[in-house]
């Protein structure tokens, strides 16, 4: 039981005995105990009102007791007149509890107990009585949850009730789902003007009702329905759009993240390294490793693999540099093959250390879950993060590279390396520099990605060929390019999933940008210029 | 020649039907004829609206201070760039805008780059070999032959450059000046119309320099060229007409002393040498 | 310098290639020998396994040699080779199915097991011929001449070169693997083409078929390098090169380097198709694992290892790496990625000419290889 729980219960106890002090003589009668021991004595017509009585003292148990009653599982000790539920009513002895507290009272011979009887009239007033409860309690979230349960289930009680809630409510939701349930009701009762009320829903049980009213026979009704189903379904249309945009741009953000440090690498530097995608394995497992030291915290070991994926891939990329590259420098193709090296020697050692198999990596409770914006579009929780993190990274990548020293000297030794160094700058530093940037934003994206995708040694090689895809379609050099083609990659992928198929929209993608680029070369947004000599 | 091509011979109407490497046009003077070409890249013109001819058989020297365009205008001459406006004529029948690098190769005009670009990884003799003024299409270069003749031509042209000794060197092992030469030599040996030479005399020696000026008055009056140069005294040994280039636009043209003597010309170039 | 006059006998007058075809018919005839006619007991008999496995090699071989036209005489690193390979590999496999007939486990007499498992009612339109071995033979070529033609016409058209070619080439055979592994495409998707029976007749498990296959993968092999031997000595080989170190230069000379780059990218492509095609009947099954881009990187390395720009080199790299790998994965197979990967940095930091270069450098006066001083990428 969680600790919010336990305190809104402590929280109710106490007002619940303040109360009690307060109106003490009423109390006693109109206590919910005195009611429930009434119940039992009660007529059949008493009986509703007993429970209604029973339902507005406000309490938590009044529920608990109503779904007994409701299931004929309240009963009575003959002997003691004590009220009881009973749990499992299977075979001749009956698993019982206290009614009142709860409390495990063992076994009882199903003949020493009274049950409450119920007929049906009684068991749909309770089921309104029980809607209305949950339309009652504290939490705004569980009473839109009950006034939704209502859509399609008012009827003429019901809607009296609802009428009367409708005066108290507060949330605006809320208000919104029980005037659609009400409205719901009052087409079914042939009211017109209700119609217009429900035209604005997206919530599958409006629509089952307006196509109900489409068949009607009154064709004023009939034509109302019909013109306010037309413009609900434009109103999905809209929001099956915002999905598709949503999970375009999750799939994009990705697609950037893992690009966005190679936009630095080959972009910036020229440099190509095909073990970029490694460098982002690397991330994504040492956020399982941080997992393996907070074992039980998850979020505190993500939120601290962070800073150590970036710095894990940083010292990777500097290693990578210092031992290969810089021995390549002005040898692309060479330093293609190099890094390619550099790639499966860092898949087999996370295969020969770690594990062939995929790890597994928690996702904390704050990123599972999704907010529902609407009836018919709730986004997850996951890949907002990813959204948010891709943004985040973005724009620090891109105040470092144009507010900072640092930023400065890269751009200057990428336009003239012989004219920087004449000007002081120590172009190899910069280079180390430049390279660990690009790693360990590499290892930045794998923390991300180890929330969403399997964590093997086959992770990296699964982004290298899309993220090159993403840094060739912006533009070599361009940060803007690389953000801009990501995005737009991923929602692109997505609008064609539907009707190709994940991978012939993959497939199509591939193909979309082999043409493109022999269309423009330099990508989305080349760097123009004065013709090179040569 | 296809059936096609002999009867658009005959008849001329159909002016798109004549072949590309048909003799250009010079009956009505330039050979060649750049007129109101701009280009810009990024917002920054390059060239701005300029006007140029160059009459067949001249010797035109090109100046102008770093950024004038110099280098672009030879891009747009040769098809390496595209003006975003303009029009440029080769003869009176060739409109080179509409063709590409090896067409306006094929067709006459050879181009000696600033930075000298030879290929390192052959040899002299075939480099220029390569240039050769020859059937340049696939298969007939996958089946050519080395005939008595070809190779009289290339032998002919290396001792015109001078590198006899280096015939079968790699181009690689040249020093700077020798890859000039080289790459004269490649252009010599394409026959062309219209040489546009880039700064030939940038790292020669004083005597070099003399020995190319002396090749280069050699052959104006057989082929036209245009000698784009920074080096004064060098332009001064070889010009007859010279044309200064400002902003992308022609500042000034004349003789080497009427230019040399215009107020803006002295003002934006000169004036930091006299 | 060669003198012949006709372009396709050039070679013969090489010292280099009397040289490699010297060594690679007697070690043909030394197999074939040792196979034939040492009893199996003896230590110096080849067993049909080994015949098998250099056969292999072999294949390799030729596609390392295709490789290497373009690589090493062109400056186009292509890392999509193995695409060309496999679409020659996937021809002949299409022919080696319908040569089953109805002796496949499902016994029908037109449809290949896989689609008659798929519940496919008639052989699609691209698998009609395949049964004719003719037409399936110049689909080998064909089929990966094809995409050679339409990828290089639309790339270097547009004069996409270096490393971005590199990358294309990359994703297209990373898309072509997507795509054979989906089953709709009708080439047995996951698992590919197999349980082959024989191959114009002759049955592919008997050991005098797998000589003959041996035999004529070497004699495709000295085929496809007598060819690139032919291609790079003539005038358009010096263009090539011309291509590769000085591109605008060689425009401004007059020559169409896209048609030139087109061309010798078709005809390697071809090579490996055939290569591919060789492959296939002796291994016995095809499947989208050969379009992976990790293969098609390893061809590379083969030939970054025997030496750019000399394709003998390249049929050593190949040689030499596949054996390596034999080795390593019988003995320890996890070491193999180790061994492969650290290939990959040491040649390219410590012989970026590889063992040719070595070589070479051994018998510096043999000067008829002008290409191969200053092979640049």
């Amino acid at each position: 039981m969680s600790i919010h729980r336990l305190l809104a219960r402590m929280v109710l106890a106490v007002c619940l005995a303040l109360g009690a002090t307060l109106a003490n003589a009423q109390a006693q009668t109109n206590a919910p105990e005195a009611l429930l021991k009434r119940l039992v004595e009660a007529g059949q017509a008493e009986k509703t009102d007993l429970l209604k009585a029973l339902s507005e003292t406000g309490d938590e148990r009044a529920r608990g007791w109503l779904e007994a009653v409701r299931d004929g599982k309240l009963a009575m000790i003959e002997d003691t007149g004590a009220l009881v539920i009973v749990v499992n009513n299977r075979g001749r002895n009956w698993q019982i509890a206290d009614a009142l507290t709860g409390e495990d009272l063992g076994e009882m011979s199903r003949r020493d107990l009274q049950s409450l009887r119920v007929n049906n009239a009684l068991r749909a007033d309770i089921e309104g009585i029980l809607s209305v409860i949950d339309l009652t309690v504290a939490d705004p979230g569980q009473r839109l949850d009950a006034a939704r349960n209502l859509l399609g289930e008012v009827n003429e009680a019901l809607a009296t009730q609802l009428q009367a809630r409708l005066q108290v409510e507060d949330n605006g939701q809320v208000r919104d789902m029980l005037t659609n349930a009400l409205a719901i009701y009052q087409v079914e009762q042939g009211d017109v003007e209700a119609v217009a009320t429900l035209s604005g829903s997206l919530n599958p049980t409006v629509r089952a009702a307006l196509n109900n009213a489409v068949n009607s026979d009154d064709p004023a009704l009939a034509a109302a329905a019909e013109e306010a189903l037309a413009s609900i379904e434009q109103k999905l249309k809209l929001n099956r759009a915002a999905e598709t945009l949503y999970f375009g741009l999750s799939l994009g953000s990705v697609l950037v993240l893992a690009a966005i440090g190679l936009a630095i690498t080959f972009g910036v530097m020229g440099v190509i390294n095909m073990a970029h995608g490694e460098l982002i394995m690397l991330g994504a497992y040492t956020t399982w490793g941080m997992q393996q030291l907070f074992p039980g915290q998850p979020g505190l070991a993500l939120i601290l693999s962070i800073p150590a994926g970036f710095l894990v891939a940083a010292l990777a990329g500097i290693a990578i540099e210092r031992s290969v590259i810089q021995y390549l420098k002005g040898r692309p193709l060479e330093t293609l093959l190099a890094t390619f090296g550099i790639s499966l020697i860092l898949q087999q050692l996370v295969r020969t250390v770690i594990s062939p198999l995929n790890r597994t990596v928690v996702t904390p409770e704050w990123m599972s879950g999704s907010i529902m914006v609407n009836e018919a579009l709730s986004l997850t929780l996951n890949r907002l993060y990813v959204i948010g993190f891709a943004l985040v990274v973005f724009a620090g990548l891109m105040l470092i590279m144009r507010k900072t020293r640092l930023g400065l000297e890269v751009r200057a030794v990428t336009q003239n390396r012989a004219m920087a160094r004449s000007m002081g700058i120590k172009a190899t530093k910069v280079d180390i520099m430049t390279f660990a940037l690009g790693s360990g934003v590499a290892g930045l994206a794998g923390v991300p990605l180890s929330q969403i995708t399997n964590v093997g040694p086959n992770l990296g090689q699964n982004y290298i060929i899309d993220s090159f895809m993403v840094v060739v379609f912006g533009g070599v050099g361009n940060l803007w390019g690389t953000l801009i083609a990501g995005l737009s990659l991923g929602t692109i992928n997505q609008l064609l999933e539907p009707w190709a198929g994940a991978v012939l929209a993959k497939i199509m993608v591939l193909v979309l940008i082999i043409l493109f680029i022999q269309k423009c070369p330099r990508g989305l947004f080349p760097q123009k210029g004065r013709a090179a000599e040569g | 020649m296809s059936i096609f091509e002999q009867l658009a011979n005959r008849d001329q109407v159909f002016e798109f039907l004549t072949p590309a490497a048909s003799p250009v046009d010079v009956r009505h003077g330039p050979i060649l004829y750049m007129e109101d070409v701009s280009v810009s890249f990024d917002g920054f013109k390059a060239i701005n609206s300029l006007n140029l001819t160059i009459d067949d058989g001249e010797l035109r020297c090109i100046i102008g201070p770093n950024g004038a365009g110099k280098t672009t205008m030879m891009d747009i001459i040769t098809g390496k760039t595209r003006p975003d406006t303009g029009s440029v004529w080769f003869g009176s029948r060739h409109n080179l805008l509409r063709m590409n690098e090896p067409d306006i190769a094929t067709l006459g005009i050879g181009r000696k780059f600033q930075k000298p670009t030879v290929f390192e990884a052959l040899t002299v003799f075939e480099n220029l070999e390569l240039a050769m003024a020859a059937d340049k299409r696939i298969l007939p270069t996958l089946t050519a032959i080395m005939t008595a003749e070809y190779r009289d031509r290339i032998d002919e042209i290396l001792e015109m450059i001078g590198l006899q000794a280096l015939r079968d060197k790699p181009a690689g092992i040249l020093s700077h000046g020798q890859k000039q030469w080289l790459e004269i030599g490649m252009l010599l040996m394409q026959k062309p119309r219209l040489l546009l030479v880039d700064e030939p005399v940038a790292g020669m020696t004083e005597q070099e320099m003399e020995r190319t000026a002396e090749l280069l008055t050699s052959l104006a009056g057989k082929q036209s060229v245009v000698v784009v140069e920074h080096d004064m005294g060098f332009v001064r040994s070889i010009a007859r007409k010279v044309t200064v280039l400002h902003q992308g636009s022609v500042l000034a043209e004349g003789t080497m002393d009427q230019v040399s003597n215009d107020p803006d010309v002295i003002k934006v170039y000169l004036g930091e040498e006299a | 310098m060669a003198t012949s006059q006709t372009w396709l006998l050039r070679p013969f007058q090489e010292r280099s290639t009397q040289l490699f075809l010297g060594v690679l018919f007697a070690a043909m005839v030394v197999v074939t020998f040792l196979h034939l006619f040492m009893p199996e007991d003896s230590a110096l008999h080849v067993s049909a396994y080994t015949v098998t496995l250099l056969g292999k090699y072999l294949c390799y071989a030729l596609l390392a040699v295709a490789v290497d036209l373009v690589w090493g005489y062109l400056g186009i690193l292509s890392l999509g080779h193995g695409a060309f390979f496999a679409l020659g590999g996937y021809a002949m496999g299409m022919y080696l199915m319908r040569q089953i007939g109805d002796r496949g486990v499902y016994g029908d007499p037109v449809l290949p097991d896989f689609m008659v498992f798929l519940n496919w009612q008639e052989l699609p339109w691209y698998w009609q011929g395949f049964d004719m071995a003719w037409f399936a033979f110049i689909m080998v070529l064909l089929a990966p001449g094809l995409l050679a033609l339409v990828f290089g016409f639309l790339a270097f058209r547009s004069r996409v070169t270096g490393v971005y070619l590199s990358i294309i080439t990359q994703a297209l055979t990373f898309a072509l693997m997507l795509a054979f592994f989906r089953n709709e495409m009708g080439f047995g998707g996951n698992n590919g083409l197999t349980d082959f029976k024989d191959i114009l007749g002759f049955d592919l498990r008997s050991d005098a078929t797998r000589l003959g296959l041996f035999l004529a993968t070497g004699i495709a092999l000295a085929v496809g390098y007598v060819v690139c031997r032919a291609i790079v000595t003539s005038k358009l080989g010096r263009v090539s090169v011309a291509c590769r170190d000085a591109e605008a230069r060689t425009r401004f000379l007059g020559y169409r380097v896209e048609r030139v780059q087109l061309f010798v990218f078709v005809v390697s492509a071809m090579l490996a198709g055939v290569a591919g095609a060789l492959y296939v009947p002796q291994v016995g099954i095809i499947n989208p694992s050969e379009f992976s881009p990790l293969f098609s990187i390893e061809i590379v390395v083969w030939v970054a290892l025997g030496g750019r720009a000399t394709l003998y080199g390249a049929v050593i790299g190949a040689l030499l790496v596949n054996y390596a790998k034999t080795v390593f994965t019988g003995i320890m197979p996890d070491a193999w990625l180790f061994a492969l990967g650290a290939l990959f940095v040491l040649v390219t930091v410590f012989l970026p000419k590889g063992i040719a270069g070595l070589l070479q450098k051994r018998r510096q006066k043999d000067d008829d290889q002008p290409g191969a001083q200053e092979a640049t990428a």
